[in-house]
């Protein structure tokens, strides 16, 4: 259970990195991804996955 | 030398106006005791803003600023701003080319701080919002502050998350915030704010206007009650928030904002933003113009705004962005203050002159009886002076003329007219097409071929003026024009 961000919309602004409550989101290079291991979908946390929330680029952070 | 501003606070109380002091002369004009006067600043506040090309129209002049893409991610989104656009010719809020860390922004800083000694001021502003990304900005001016203790800071914000860091802000001595206002109510948001993000949450529709409403005024009512001067920017989205415009102005006015800058909405298909995309117009140079007339007493708006880039670098009608790219800038830096202190020195000497200049070209028009109001386009590279080759202009400032004085109203943008030594008649067409409603033009030199088809289109030109100050030489040049109009009649 896991969200992933989909590289080529992603422009990299990083506001779900400090939005996720599970640190799960790191830079690596030049991009933005989702560590699956820690990501919870923040179920439990918040209604909805804080990254896709935030994002600024429709179908972005979308579950893997 | 509360005396030299030109630009006026919005507040009667912050304003201090004196109605006369013993130094200055009494005037029998109807300007004397105007809002407007140079005089009507509280010295605190002038001193705040003297040296800022966004918060003083005289200080634009002068002195640069320059912005830091340091904070990317922002809390909301504007149907206007399309985050992945990116390109280097496009000049407009939001857009930048690099992005940075506040390490990369500190070298930037001290490099162009070492070249540019007209550099005055650094702005976050985004491209995302600066409040909400505020770790990075906060690093960035902590940093700054330690190697160029005098720059001053400002930032930009969609005042979402403002109150979240008002305390860091007051404690960092950040004494200019803007903040963008396109609305105060939420009906008129919804059409402009898809969604916000705010309390671990999407919000959208007429909601999220709500809550975004509510966190720009307590924003701007905490700027107020510290002392810390806000300018409120508003995109003029045609059919929108055109005419709701007026009740912003008046509401901001109230709250305490020092300065409203009402600004054009940049749209095109090309840019890729939803505005863009469903033929959302901006609005024409005339009905801009306007608009401004209406908000209340122009004076009390903002009317040079260029309308900069998140990268920008250089006094306000330029942009030396592309010189200081990240990739131009050296791994170790040191700071040196010579250039921009002897600046400073060359500044203070211009700005005296200047300033009696202006008074004595204001006298001068207030004499003259019943003449028409008109507008005229200056070519100047800044410096308060007549002093660009009309061809080389890609942008002129317009000035308003009249028995009242010489007051700065705009600028409009225009491809210059020189390519490589020719002049296209095309490009003369949309010079001419951008001057509407000017009828005259002000420059240092300009071509036969321009001067006979400006005059053919009924603008009057000259370059008679060339290096005099703006002021004086629009003065000059109205009443020597409608002195001969006299004659001519006689």
């Amino acid at each position: 259970m896991s969200y992933k961000i989909v590289v080529e919309n992603c422009t990299a602004c990083g506001a779900c990195e400090f939005e996720c409550p599970n640190s799960a989101i790191s830079m690596k290079g030049d991009e933005f991804i989702i560590n699956a291991d820690k990501c919870t979908e923040c179920e439990g946390q918040f209604d909805s996955p804080q990254c896709a929330d935030v994002c600024p680029m429709p179908d972005t952070c979308i579950p893997a | 030398m509360s005396q030299l501003i030109n630009i006026q606070p919005l507040e009667p109380e912050r304003g201090n106006i004196r109605a006369s002091s013993p130094e200055q002369p009494s005037c029998a004009s109807s300007a004397c005791g105007k809002a407007s006067a140079p005089e009507s600043l509280d010295p605190d506040v002038w001193e705040k803003v003297k040296n800022h090309p966004c918060y003083s129209e005289d200080a634009h002049q002068y002195f640069a600023r320059m912005h830091v893409a340091v904070a990317p991610a922002c809390n909301i989104q504007c149907h206007y701003c399309n985050r992945k656009y990116d390109c280097a010719n496009e000049s407009r809020p939001g857009v930048v080319s690099e992005r940075m860390t506040p390490e990369q922004a500190v070298r930037k800083v001290v490099t162009v701080a070492n070249e540019v000694s007209q550099l005055s001021v650094l702005g976050i502003a985004g491209p995302g919002d600066a409040c909400y990304d505020w770790a990075k900005t906060k690093e960035t001016f902590e940093q700054v502050a330690k190697v160029i203790p005098d720059i001053k800071f400002c930032l930009s914000t969609n005042g979402l998350a403002l109150a979240d860091c008002i305390d860091d802000i007051t404690r960092m001595n950040i004494d200019h915030v803007t903040l963008t206002i396109n609305m105060v109510d939420p009906e008129v948001g919804a059409k402009i704010y898809p969604w916000i993000f705010f309390n671990n949450k999407r919000w959208t529709g007429i909601e999220a206007s709500q809550i975004l409403h509510e966190r720009q005024m307590l924003g701007l009512e905490m700027l107020k009650k510290r002392g810390i001067l806000a300018k409120v920017n508003s995109v003029m989205i045609p059919g929108v928030n055109d005419e709701h415009l007026l009740e912003v102005n008046r509401v901001v006015k109230e709250k305490g904002a020092f300065l409203h800058n009402v600004m054009p909405l940049i749209s095109d298909p090309a840019h890729g933003t939803h505005f863009g995309l469903t033929g959302q117009r901006g609005p024409t140079n005339q009905e801009l113009m306007n608009l401004q007339n209406r908000l209340s007493d122009g004076t009390k708006l903002m009317r040079h705004c260029r309308q900069c880039r998140a990268d920008a670098i250089g006094l306000l009608g330029e942009d030396r962005g592309q010189e200081f790219t990240m990739d131009k800038i050296p791994e170790e830096v040191a700071y040196n203050p010579a250039n921009r202190d002897s600046y400073r020195d060359i500044v203070a000497q211009e700005r005296g002159e200047h300033l009696e200049q202006k008074q004595s070209a204001d006298k001068k028009l207030a004499v003259l009886e019943e003449k028409p109001t008109i507008l005229v386009a200056v070519a100047s590279k800044q410096g308060g002076r007549i002093n660009q080759h009309f061809g080389h202009a890609q942008e002129f400032q317009i000035y308003e003329a009249s028995p009242d004085g010489v007051k700065l109203i705009g600028h409009r943008k225009i491809p210059p007219y020189c390519t490589g030594g020719n002049g296209e008649d095309e490009v003369l067409d949309r010079i001419i097409s951008a001057l509407d409603g000017v009828q005259a033009v002000l420059c240092a030199r300009i071509g036969d071929c321009p001067r006979e088809k400006l005059e053919k289109a009924g603008i009057k030109v000259s370059d008679a003026y060339a290096h005099d100050w703006i002021e004086s030489g629009i003065s000059a040049w109205y009443s020597a024009c409608f002195s001969e109009e006299k004659r001519q009649i006689a």
